[in-house]
């Protein structure tokens, strides 16, 4: 927390009048199939949150995200977003691939009307600020999976989003790739205190990444357990090898055991 | 050495070396061009031994001697500026059709891409067309068009037509749901997501279609030439002249005029599309996604 030094007041401020960047309200979502995915969430982003979402493959993750970003709708409940703009990290890179690097993300400017010049220099900074310049002529097929996640982050930071959805973005990179961007997307969040809402299979990440980590059971999805992580940012990757660390995710894996599975049966 | 000579030999589009064969120390224009180049002297040597060994002198026209076709059809002044100025109107029929039908196959494909409705009402009448055999529409087409240039090039639109729409609606269809989201996300609107998201993933099918319909074109306006006959003669007019006066060299000759145009449309519209999308996509064998 000593690092942006004026951002922290205005957080702190925004937080006890609780503008919210995501609110979940009893949120139920039942697909046309009949299926229960959501069973009453109540669930909150606060603006500088970073939310993590682990659980048992099928509990409605993905959908939580769907809903929060408007791409579906609730069933029952209200899904409640804070006057902020909404970024959605998917789960591949989602990159045009007859685009180069720059095109892909200046797209969200066009789509946005930027002015031309505005998207251009905003894109090509934010290529720098991800690491990729020297590649912003290059083709998505030209590059590897980690540097097209990377174009992939960059193209969601264009607009300077106030909450950042993330479904499982790093799911289909090797270990090392992964360790190395979840590094790299907890110094962003450091830097930019948005709020982030994340979803993914390894507890090892979201207890890297988050403030805090919400466990969900199996479907129907509820919410079975919400666990502060009490680490300072910026956090160092050699976090990850400490006592503190792993008593951590053993508390989250504790749950995801014994609610994911245990109370079905 | 070896490696890269082996990975030029691949993205050169040919069939991949298959270790050490009779070929293998020789330099890499030779390995390519004799496997090819012993085909070609067999197949002439079985057509030499049907013209000269097998055939009758006076049955003789009916396979007559690739240099007598050379002679009579290609180094005749008279023959050979015949056949140039009916190959070149065949082209243009054939082009003036793929043009049109390009025009009518993509727009027809863009409408149904937009509406599931539109689509549904129709596209069986696509299939429908692609059902019919053209050549049954021939003679109605003649009734109503008279029998000239107008007549030809709406045979080549008709037969080129269903890979253009078929082929073109399968790449406006096949974005993935994500991309669709992504555009969903950003407030897109309906003009901005064909314009900058299905129509460009649209090209590598559009490519592929647009060289299957314009080998089909070149056959329309063979086939359209032989039906209809007024105004000046087509490659196919002259086809059929030369079957019914029994004059077998200029036969030959127009024959393989006719496949020259063929493949070189074929390779030019491949090349067209190896131009346009070959750097990100895998049109034609590509190796669009390596580097």
């Amino acid at each position: 927390m000593s690092a942006s030094a004026e951002a922290v007041p205005a957080t702190a401020a925004a937080r006890s009048t609780s503008p919210s960047a995501l609110r979940f309200e009893g949120v139920s979502k039942r697909f046309s199939t009949g299926t229960l995915a959501l069973d009453a969430i109540d669930l909150t982003v606060d603006a500088g949150e970073f939310v993590s979402v682990v659980g048992p493959s099928g509990c409605g993750k993905s959908t939580l995200l769907r809903l929060a970003s408007g791409l579906s709708q609730a069933t029952a409940g209200a899904v409640v977003t804070g006057d902020v703009r909404v970024s959605y990290v998917f789960q591949d890179p989602t990159l045009l691939p007859w685009r180069t690097v720059l095109g892909n993300v200046e797209l969200v400017g066009e789509l946005a009307k930027l002015p031309r010049s505005e998207r251009r220099e905003k894109a090509l900074r934010i290529i720098k600020l991800v690491g990729l310049e020297g590649f912003e002529r290059q083709r998505p097929g030209q590059l590897s999976g980690g540097m097209q996640m990377r174009v992939s982050l960059a193209r969601a930071l264009l607009l300077d989003p106030g909450l950042f959805l993330f479904d499982e973005p790093f799911g289909a990179l090797d270990e090392m790739t992964r360790e190395r961007l979840g590094d790299e997307l907890q110094q962003l969040f450091h830097s930019r205190r948005f709020a982030g809402l994340f979803i993914t299979h390894s507890v090892a990440e979201a207890v890297f990444l988050s403030t805090r980590v919400v466990v969900m059971s199996a479907r129907p999805g509820q919410i079975v357990a919400d666990v502060e992580i009490p680490f300072d940012y910026p956090r160092s990757t050699e976090l990850r090898f400490t006592p503190e660390f792993a008593k951590m995710t053993g508390v989250v894996s504790a749950a995801l055991r014994r609610k994911g599975k245990g109370e079905l049966t | 050495m070896s490696l890269s000579l082996t990975k030029a030999f691949r993205t050169a589009g040919s069939t991949p070396a298959k270790g050490p064969g009779v070929l293998a120390g020789a330099p890499r224009l030779v390995r390519l061009a004799i496997p090819p180049f012993v085909t070609l002297a067999v197949i002439l040597g079985i057509w030499l031994t049907i013209t000269y060994v097998i055939l009758a002198p006076e049955r003789r026209f009916l396979m007559p001697p690739p240099h007598e076709i050379a002679k009579v059809g290609f180094l005749d002044p008279a023959n050979r500026a015949q056949m140039l100025s009916a190959l070149l109107l065949s082209t243009q029929v054939a082009m003036v059709g793929l043009v049109i039908a390009t025009v009518i196959g993509v727009s027809v494909a863009v409408v149904m891409s937009q509406a599931r409705a539109i689509e549904r009402a129709l596209y069986p009448y696509a299939v429908v067309l692609q059902t019919i055999p053209i050549l049954a529409l021939v003679p109605l087409i003649g009734f109503w068009f008279e029998f000239g240039f107008t007549s030809r090039v709406i045979v080549c639109v008709l037969i080129a037509l269903f890979p253009l729409i078929a082929n073109t609606l399968f790449g406006l269809q096949s974005v993935d749901a994500a991309h669709h989201d992504l555009f969903t996300l950003h407030g897109a609107s309906r003009w901005e997501r064909l314009v900058k998201l299905q129509f460009p993933a649209a090209l590598p099918a559009l490519f592929t279609g647009l060289r299957i319909a314009a080998g089909l074109s070149v056959i329309g306006a063979v086939v359209g030439d032989m039906f209809f006959m007024q105004g000046q003669p087509g490659i196919g007019t002259l086809l059929d002249l030369y079957r019914s006066r029994l004059q077998s060299e200029q036969l030959f000759a127009a024959i393989f005029l006719s496949s020259l145009l063929g493949i070189v449309v074929f390779s030019a519209f491949g090349l067209l599309g190896r131009l346009v999308v070959g750097s990100w996509s895998t049109f034609g064998g590509g190796s669009g996604r390596e580097r």
